[in-house]
């Protein structure tokens, strides 16, 4: 085992637990204000794969495709989950646990069944922009690009969600509607309407992390289902709500699972659900304060 | 399925219920026992499916209804059942006898551990714990190909000469799946499964009441784990194939949905989820593949207009809203 293999294999944990983040913020976002358990966050996600894929497509797999995309998938992908908010979502707020799961699973079915009818069952793949292409050398390590571009991604997205929650206006009203939401109706703040707006930014940042991810992969359907159960555990491990305890957690299962590919490839896969496992059995209400 | 029903309050009611739902039963019995000799082969088989799933589903029900716990990988027990009879027949040379016996055994014994765990956690945090652990148990079998053949399972199981007609197999699951729901009626009807529905309710009230409520969820847990797996052993029976999708976290997904739609308080509502949701599968499928988007469409019509079930919706209980 020498340093650059070491380093290289590192360097792609932290960018794929950036990926990891920008998925679960938004699904701890959504959490912690809407105390929703939203298992279509993974469906979004891959719709916003499919829709950067689109519009790639449209422009030829060119240069601009792949920027453009990632401007327009997400919003796409917002206002999708804005339509999903106020038909839908709404009405069962008051519900238990089990049904919001069941009502949020239900789309995963149909959006599952959509994305195959609409794009087809082929696996797709998207182009890398030319300016992130190849590798570039640090200390003898060789290092790919595209993830120095997800490094750097990840950090700008923490960066505004916290400016967002801590320096706006609307930021502090969704972090009282987390703690405290009749309060919030009380101070006559409709909170509803930051409910929509929680899920609309929750949505936005799946299909941000959906068209992150699609130059690297083979979009296909299934996307849903490996990014979502991963991102639950991320948001419960972090500690439910809780956007930084999200990026600690991301971190950890991004780095740890390439580690596990590098040490025990066998065995690889189990490596996210035993450090979630391991860590939910010693600190079972998650790594920092839970929102809730 | 209420605790208030069987106190004398409510006597002549429950009374009435209790010989409606004998007479039911035995009806319906008797008309399963003859159904082989009025039905196709294939609807046999189809059946048969369905009692293996019923079973499965009335097991989920006792921790997620009736213990309130919202455990999302059910299927795991169900998947471990399977895999031991199917590595125990294919592998060894252990009578069926055997592998028949340590199918639920070793279910109920994963749930014994993966139950330890959860039990500690409430609300959503067990849900993911169930999750984190079943996901663990299911990459575990998906990976070890040695023992589990991996992602192809194991076909053609090989199993005892009076079990390979379609009619026995059907005899079989419906007889063991007869027992099993009584046992589980017994259950809940006992000292323990009231308690169990007390914990739910109020645990705080129960815990200071003396009643040890980590140990009744725990006890709940395992004795689904075990009906589980007996369930998976039926699934064995009448497919003698094993797969890693029967640990999927989809296959769990589609329980949950079972017990919900006949109704999370009721004792029979899973088994009514099994029946509508096997024959809507089979149905479905005959005209589009995407049965998928179908069972969606349906559930966020019962999510949103049925959240009590279908039998939740007839029979009206004095309990509390049940589940999660």
């Amino acid at each position: 085992m020498d340093f650059a293999t070491l380093a290289s294999q590192l360097f792609i944990g932290l960018s794929r637990g950036m990926i990891f983040f920008i998925v679960s913020a938004g699904l701890t976002l959504i959490f912690g204000v809407l105390r929703i358990t939203n298992f279509a966050h993974g469906s979004l996600y891959m719709l916003g794969a499919f829709i950067a894929y689109s519009i790639s497509i449209f422009f030829g797999q060119g240069p601009n495709g792949f920027w453009l995309a990632l401007l327009v998938a997400p919003i796409a992908v917002m206002l999708i989950s804005l339509v999903i908010e106020r038909g839908l979502l709404r009405f069962i707020y008051n519900q238990e646990h089990l049904m919001q799961m069941l009502l949020t699973y239900s789309l995963v079915l149909i959006a599952g069944d959509l994305v195959k009818i609409i794009w087809g069952t082929e696996f797709k793949s998207m182009n890398i922009p030319t300016i992130l292409r190849g590798s570039f050398n640090l200390w003898g390590a060789s290092l790919p690009s595209y993830n120095a571009f997800l490094l750097i991604v990840g950090p700008i997205v923490a960066l505004g969600l916290w400016l967002f929650l801590s320096r706006t206006h609307l930021g502090k009203i969704c972090r009282a509607t987390a703690t405290d939401r009749e309060m919030v109706d009380i101070l006559g703040i409709d909170s509803t309407r930051v409910f929509a707006l929680v899920f609309a930014m929750g949505g936005w940042l799946a299909g941000l992390g959906g068209a992150l991810i699609a130059p690297t992969t083979t979009i296909s359907m299934g996307m849903d289902a490996n990014i979502i159960i991963y991102a639950f555990l991320i948001v419960v491990i972090g500690g439910l709500g809780n956007v930084w305890g999200a990026l600690i957690s991301s971190i950890i299962m991004g780095v740890g699972e390439a580690l596990g590919i590098l040490f025990i490839p066998g065995v690889a896969i189990i490596i996210p659900y035993v450090i979630a496992g391991v860590l939910l059995i010693i600190k079972p209400s998650g790594l920092l304060k839970s929102a809730w | 399925m209420s605790a208030n029903n069987s106190s004398t309050l409510k006597m002549p009611q429950g009374k009435f219920r209790a010989y409606l739902g004998l007479g039911l039963s035995a009806t319906g019995i008797l008309i399963l026992l003859a159904m082989p000799t009025l039905i196709s082969q294939y609807y046999v088989y189809l059946l048969a499916t369905v009692f293996t799933t019923a079973l499965l589903a009335t097991s989920l029900n006792l921790v997620l209804g009736y213990g309130g716990l919202l455990h999302l990988h059910h299927g795991v027990f169900y998947g471990v059942g399977a895999y031991t009879v199917a590595i125990i027949m294919t592998k060894t040379s252990w009578p069926f006898a055997v592998a028949v016996v340590l199918g639920p055994l070793v279910a109920a014994l994963i749930a014994l551990v993966i139950g330890w765990f959860c039990v500690r956690l409430r609300g959503l945090y067990f849900g993911m714990l169930t999750l984190a652990l079943g996901q663990l148990v299911w990459a575990i079998i998906y990976r070890w190909n040695a023992l589990t053949n991996g992602d192809n399972g194991i076909h053609a199981i090989p199993v005892p000469e009076f079990l390979t007609s379609v009619n026995s197999v059907y005899y079989t699951t419906l007889i063991i799946l007869c027992l099993s729901l009584v046992i589980l009626y017994l259950i809940s009807k006992s000292p323990f499964g009231l308690t169990l529905l007390a914990t739910r309710d109020n645990p705080m009230r129960s815990e200071s009441l003396g009643i040890h409520v980590r140990r009744h969820r725990l006890t709940a847990f395992v004795i689904a784990g075990f009906f589980a797996g007996l369930a998976g052993v039926l699934f064995v029976l009448v497919e003698r194939s094993v797969a890693p999708s029967l640990l999927s976290w989809n296959k769990s997904a589609e329980i949950l949905i079972m017990c919900l739609m006949g109704g999370l308080t009721v004792f029979m509502g899973p088994t009514l989820g099994a029946v509508i949701l096997v024959f809507l599968s089979m149905f479905v499928g005959l005209y589009t593949e995407y049965w998928l988007l179908v069972l969606g469409v349906l559930l966020l019509i019962l999510v949103l207009f049925l959240p009590q079930g279908i039998l939740g919706y007839f029979i009206k209980s004095n309990d509390k809203k049940g589940g999660v």
